[in-house]
């Protein structure tokens, strides 16, 4: 079995995760930029974490022979202070020509403030001048659903934006088809205990199609599984879903969405 | 039906449980546990999309951007604003 490891967060990760990623068969990880668990206190922080991005984490999982890509901007947990931010987005520019960076992401919103819209609309912008590919995170559980819905407002409304170049991760069963109809990719993230779980993730896939979905495991330094993505396989195959399918979804699909950047090679 | 039952069993067990646990401590009072128990009552009412409802029921449901954060962390459940 092949797959792709559209969202994870390495940094915080061992290199016995990047061992076993790799033995399950993972062909590549990409890993969105994320809130530290604390926010940065100044814009050289950023510079800090996007050079660990665009430098040594690539070099780190090269060790392992998986080709590691990343997505840089300020998280929206970290949006409040326009300032700051500000200053993060004035520095994104000098790493989008870096060899694994794929486009801006993972933006969004988190408690759906005004402050996080702002951002959430600078980022946008800063994509669309750039011509980069764009990955959303949606909020949390409560905020999920009006999160969004705010989120497709504003993409819809931008004339720059296409669909096709964005994907909007962690839906669940009340976000999926709005995210799908709008003609969004959608990307469904596997935790033990938020968002969904391999059972729930299949289901999604049974009811809504395959075409434009990808799954993530989104491992991070909280609760989190770096193999829910080949254990979400066994799902599948315990269902009767054939061998063509797994390898449709968790490999052809992200390859397909991520090849829309030409620096996104495998194989 | 052979390998999913025993543990959604189980995680109905869970859910009983917690629901005693609560009570037994007097706090069952807490906003997210009325959310929780008007949210399980979707279960029974004989209807499709379970998941789907159940998500949209413990989901803040006002449209516009919240002028200010209330904390970096979602609760799980909606608080409606104290009147």
């Amino acid at each position: 079995m092949r797959y792709i490891e559209p969202h994870g967060h390495m940094v915080s990760r061992t290199t016995d995760d990047y061992q076993a990623m790799v033995m399950a068969g993972c062909a590549a990880v990409c890993e969105p930029a994320f809130w530290a668990g604390f926010d940065r206190g100044s814009v050289a922080g950023f510079r800090d974490y996007f050079r660990q991005l665009t430098e040594y984490e690539p070099a780190r999982s090269a060790k392992f022979l998986l080709p590691h890509y990343c997505w840089l901007c300020l998280n929206p947990k970290e949006a409040e202070d326009l300032a700051l931010a500000r200053d993060v987005l004035a520095l994104i520019p000098e790493f989008l020509g870096g060899p694994n960076v794929l486009g801006i992401g993972e933006i969004g919103l988190n408690r759906n403030t005004r402050n996080e819209l702002a951002v959430l609309e600078d980022h946008i912008e800063l994509a669309v001048k750039y011509d980069q590919l764009i990955l959303v995170h949606t909020p949390h559980l409560e905020d999920k659903l009006k999160g969004t819905n705010l989120i497709l407002d504003r993409l819809k409304a931008h004339r720059g934006v296409k669909p096709e170049r964005v994907i909007i991760d962690h839906v669940e069963e009340h976000t999926i088809r709005r995210v799908l109809d709008a003609g969004f990719w959608a990307g469904i993230t596997l935790y033990p205990d938020s968002k969904a779980s391999p059972p729930r993730a299949v289901d999604m896939l049974e009811v809504c199609g395959h075409e434009r979905i990808w799954l993530n495991s989104a491992c991070d330094w909280g609760v989190s599984d770096p193999l829910a993505v080949p254990k979400t396989a066994l799902e599948m195959r315990a269902r009767g879903h054939s061998a063509e399918f797994v390898d449709q979804v968790l490999y052809q699909n992200p390859v397909r969405f991520l090849s829309q950047c030409p620096k996104f090679l495998v194989g | 039906m052979d390998r999913g039952f025993i543990p959604v069993r189980a995680k109905l067990l869970e859910v009983a449980a917690f629901l005693d646990r609560v009570e037994r401590h007097e706090v069952a009072g807490d906003f997210r546990c009325v959310a929780l128990r008007e949210a399980a009552a979707l279960l029974g009412d004989g209807q499709p999309e379970r998941a789907r409802r159940i998500l949209e029921k413990l989901s803040d449901p006002t449209t516009k951007p919240d002028r200010v954060s209330s904390g970096k962390a979602a609760l799980g459940a909606w608080r409606p604003p104290a009147k």
